[in-house]
């Protein structure tokens, strides 16, 4: 009894039951938000504009937090909080799945012709589609049966690709905002993944003689 | 402020007018922060009374003109213009002023004022972003004589029947029809002749992207972006489908004349 009773008290709260169903329903809370707003028909003057830019932020706060997720199970050497990385990374996919139909929709009216000359026009516009082709791969190989049928290391080469759309997407931020000479978002947000990737070079390089953490997983 | 029907040509558009709410949010200021809701919340701090707009430059009469003065120099009128932001937004707003030109005759230009330069407030006590390095303060702007002197271009005090909400540019702002809203300054304190062409806040910032006419021209886009289309702000909420920008914003009968053999390609 006393042995149970202290090994739930030493049980972390990220491997309760409850713990995969209440973030998968804290991170549709934005989307709800928004989808009411636009219901509602209080997104502002500009509700467009305010529901492309709320999803693209999202995109990017998801990003971080899906990033986040190795480096704080290796700090706080809990290895189970690898357990929500798919999840997170998957709310990604779909925030900026949904900023891009955002786009496509309300910005440029369906019109695929003129989305096309957009692209080729706005170096921004072509480094956020970029960014969203790089991710769709990711996204469709996040099931375990692709992990399979690639192979672990494959899969984890893959996979990587995450960093450059790290890269991708805050430069995408900052050329948006760039006309404005406004940086002081973007600077928070490219210091957060600066953080974040620049813990797995720093992880890496004090390591050399040790395999990737990933491949060692496999 | 009430305003009598003006007999300007093109004074009053016929189109639904933006809301009044919408027209008081949604705006850029940069004194004010950034963000378009940043001026309707931040704008309370500044002080409109008293205010003094300083004349100055090549004018045989310079000299300063309180708030007061200028409201009763020339019979106020409503002017209901179309608003064209260079970012490709746009609303419908029903001003108050009068012609800048009745000022202009006033102080009697002389022969070499070739430019007309104007001034906004720069106080960083009051205005809590000037001191960011979004832009060069304080904002400056500048039109061409023969612009400046147009009957269109209007010296405004107020809008909706109401004196200017601080975050519109408050007590005495231009607005220019045909160009860009950024081209029409706010929050006055500055109005100077000069012979040469003013060096103006956003294109000291990115002289490629923000010309010192830009007049309003589907044909010409901005570096960044398609400049064909607009959106017009509450219109049919989120599944509206934008219009088409018209050249000169519509304005074309009116100013065309002014730039005449004019490469406008060039001169955006």
């Amino acid at each position: 009894m006393v042995t149970t009773a202290a090994r739930r008290v030493r049980r972390p709260l990220w491997l309760h039951p409850a713990a995969k169903p209440l973030l998968f329903t804290l991170s549709l809370l934005p989307f709800a938000w928004l989808l009411y707003g636009a219901i509602a028909d209080k997104l502002g003057a500009n509700p467009a504009e305010h529901l492309i830019r709320s999803l693209g932020d999202w995109t990017l706060r998801f990003l971080c937090l899906t990033l986040a997720v190795t480096p704080v199970r290796t700090v706080l050497k809990q290895p189970a909080l690898a357990r929500f990385r798919r999840m997170l990374g998957l709310f990604t996919f779909f925030y900026v799945a949904l900023h891009l139909v955002a786009y496509s929709w309300f910005d440029m009216g369906l019109d695929f012709g003129d989305i096309a000359k957009d692209i080729a026009k706005r170096p921004f516009i072509l480094v956020g589609f970029a960014a969203f082709l790089l991710m769709t791969p990711l996204a469709a190989t996040s099931f375990n049966r692709a992990i399979r049928a690639l192979g672990a290391p494959r899969w984890q080469a893959l996979h990587r690709a995450i960093y450059a759309v790290a890269v991708l997407g805050i430069l995408h931020f900052f050329w948006m905002r760039a006309g404005k000479h406004n940086f002081a978002e973007v600077a928070v947000y490219a210091a957060i993944l600066a953080v974040l990737l620049g813990w797995r070079v720093w992880h890496r390089l004090r390591r050399p003689g040790r395999v990737p953490q990933g491949a060692q997983r496999a | 402020l009430p305003g009598a029907k003006s007999a300007v040509a093109g004074a009053a558009t016929m189109e639904k007018v933006t809301e009044y709410k919408d027209a008081t949010s949604y705006n850029n200021f940069y004194e004010f922060g950034t963000d378009k809701s940043d001026p309707a919340q931040n704008a309370h701090t500044l002080k409109t009374r008293p205010w003094v707009v300083e004349v100055e430059g090549l004018v045989k009469k310079p000299g300063k003109f309180a708030i007061d003065d200028l409201l009763k120099l020339a019979p106020m009128e409503e002017r209901i213009y179309r608003l064209r932001c260079v970012e490709g937004w746009s609303m419908v707003i029903p001003w108050e002023g009068y012609s800048l030109s009745a000022l202009i005759n006033k102080v009697e230009p002389l022969g070499n004022a070739k430019f007309v330069e104007f001034v906004t407030l720069a106080d960083p006590k009051t205005m809590p972003f000037v001191g960011s390095r979004v832009l060069d303060w304080p904002y400056v702007e500048g039109l061409r004589m023969d612009e400046a002197m147009h009957p269109l271009t209007l010296l405004s005090f107020g809008m909706y029947g109401e004196v200017l909400p601080n975050q519109n540019g408050a007590p005495v702002r231009i607005v220019v029809p045909w160009k860009y809203g950024f081209k029409s300054a706010k929050s006055i304190v500055k109005i100077r002749f000069t012979e040469k062409e003013p060096p103006t806040a956003w294109n000291k910032a990115a002289a490629n992207e923000y010309g010192f006419y830009s007049n309003v021209n589907p044909n010409v886009d901005h570096p960044r972006w398609s400049q064909a289309t607009e959106r017009r702000i509450g219109e049919d909420g989120l599944f509206a489908k934008k219009r088409k920008t018209l050249m000169f914003n519509g304005y074309e009968q009116q100013v065309g004349q002014l730039y005449a053999g004019m490469d406008l390609k060039k001169n955006y």
